[in-house]
């Protein structure tokens, strides 16, 4: 298989895409801070490795794995599969047990691999001093975004209002705002977005479209959408869930210490 | 020498541990649930190394380009104490970032086809493309202000719980009065505004302007732009949506 073609065509259009980028900050440096760039070299070198890796991470996701994760979502939703050990076709919701599992996986894999929560947790992990982990914080995420695709796929499925789960999503948000702890919920908060960019977006797209295309009734135009915004919505909730777990553990680790030096205290006590 | 190669080695096993859980699940689903054998192997390899070096790359450039860039300007805007400049930076950026996201293309041309089907454009190649062309700009437009709010949150010090929770107020008080057939191409639209290259650097920009502040905190005042870059398209294209329609 050739890749060359594909791939110089890729890097070409992410350089594209970089271009205006480089060129309004390149601006912005010259006419309005009107100072020198420090380290050009290596700022050059650094943006030729972005873009050269981001133009290959594509590539390869675009002949390789983007084609399979489509015709999985395909088959998976396609009747035939699921009339296996069935004699009536039968679209209930029920019935779709591989589709939800396979919705949680591919949602958390592609989360996982996503450079976009990579950059952040990255950040994170700096800024905070090293208190967020990078790995443990996108865990959180991709659990968040696994549920939201699977939930996406039931709601897809089921035919339920898309309004009504995200009404839901925002006043469980509200209400874990209220005792999460006040270090991460800007972070939660920006997780949501940072979920969906190169890898998962593709995918899951093209699990909803195909849901939307096999089950009767269902629209792929007006039905197909809204997975994304499950996607969206559900790291916050899980990013706040985890960082509230850790507090909690905390605390109860605290109370047994205390409890422990004060059990020495008294025994010693005793023993005088 | 031996450095550079330990270093190079320590990125690509991240990165494979990073990919490792793509490729289980897809295997697991080929061989044991849809029992199909994989007839290119040797191209799912091949394409399985590109996006290793691909994503070891990336986040070498990271580290190299991205996230100096954006502190070192956010630094030198601060410094330079002009809140005009910042502002105007924080909008552009959002703006001219957002207005040729491929993915964004994408689901703008899915919308046109809603609209058309649902009778609120006139079905015709024009119509469509005007639809799309406007759909582009809103968006773009919607991450610019996120940006500018988001930044001005951070030299105020506003509270980001309070500002979240009225746009999901407007987003599901526009949900009442826009026209059904957008809204969900409004919620997806949220989250594809925000690329893979504009992350870092907006992350960074948040972080260098919270810490080049006296009494603000990196952490709790310099997140929170992304945030406002996925709620704002959500309450923008369903407005769109909604002028288009009744007028």
């Amino acid at each position: 298989m050739d890749l060359t073609g594909p791939a110089l065509k890729t890097i070409l259009s992410t350089a594209f895409d970089v271009l205006p980028i480089v060129l309004f900050i390149f601006l912005f440096q010259v006419f309005v801070i009107r100072q020198p760039i420090r380290d050009v070299k290596r700022l050059v070198a650094g943006l030729v490795c972005t873009i050269l890796g981001l133009g290959l991470f594509l590539v390869g996701l675009e002949q390789a794995l983007f084609p399979l994760g489509r015709l999985m979502a395909q088959q998976l939703t396609h009747p035939e599969f699921l009339l296996q050990g069935t004699e009536r076709l039968d679209f209930h919701w029920s019935n779709y047990t591989w589709v939800y599992v396979f919705a949680f996986a591919i949602g958390f894999a592609t989360t996982i691999a996503e450079p976009a929560l990579l950059a952040v947790a990255m950040k994170a992990n700096e800024t905070s001093g090293g208190a967020i982990h990078v790995w443990g914080l996108r865990v959180a995420v991709a659990i968040g975004a696994a549920v939201g695709v699977s939930l996406g796929c039931f709601r897809i499925i089921a035919g339920l209002p898309l309004q009504a789960f995200i009404l839901v999503g925002y006043v469980i948000v509200v209400i874990q705002t209220i005792w999460a702890p006040r270090l991460i919920i800007p972070l939660a908060y920006d997780s949501g977005g940072v979920t969906t960019s190169t890898v998962t977006v593709p995918l899951v797209a093209a699990l909803g479209l195909g849901l939307a295309e096999t089950i009767p009734g269902r629209s792929p135009l007006l039905d197909g959408f809204g997975l994304v915004a499950f996607t969206c919505l559900f790291p916050i909730i899980s990013v706040m869930a985890y960082a509230q777990l850790s507090a909690l553990r905390e605390q109860l680790a605290h109370r047994r210490k205390s409890r422990q030096g004060r059990g020495t205290e008294s025994t010693s006590k005793e023993a005088i | 020498m031996t450095k550079v190669l330990r270093t190079l080695w320590k990125h690509v096993a991240r990165s494979a541990r990073d990919l490792a859980p793509i490729i289980l699940v897809i295997g697991f689903f080929q061989y044991a649930i849809l029992q199909q054998p994989l007839d290119n192997a040797l191209e799912l390899v091949s394409g399985a190394t590109l996006v290793l070096i691909g994503l070891t790359l990336f986040v070498y450039g990271l580290e190299l380009a991205l996230f100096p860039i954006g502190e070192s300007l956010a630094y030198a805007l601060a410094r330079k104490g002009s809140v005009f400049w910042l502002l105007t930076f924080s909008f552009l950026l959002g703006f001219g970032t957002t207005v040729a996201e491929p993915a964004l293309t994408a689901v703008a041309n899915e919308a046109a086809q809603v609209a058309a089907a649902a009778g609120a454009i006139g079905d015709t190649d024009e119509a469509r493309s005007r639809y799309v062309l406007g759909l582009r700009i809103t968006v773009a437009l919607s991450v610019g202000t996120a940006l500018l709010i988001g930044v001005l949150r951070i030299l105020l010090g506003w509270s980001l719980p309070l500002l979240i929770i009225s746009g999901y107020v407007m987003v599901i008080a526009m949900t009442a009065v826009a026209p059904p057939e957008i809204v969900g191409i409004a919620y997806d639209s949220g989250g594809v505004t925000t690329s893979t290259v504009t992350v870092p650097l907006v992350a960074a920009l948040g972080v260098g302007i919270a810490s080049s502040l006296r009494d603000r905190n990196p952490m709790t005042d310099g997140f929170g732009l992304i945030a406002f870059a996925s709620l704002t398209p959500m309450v923008f294209v369903m407005a769109y949506g909604s002028i288009i329609k009744w007028i």
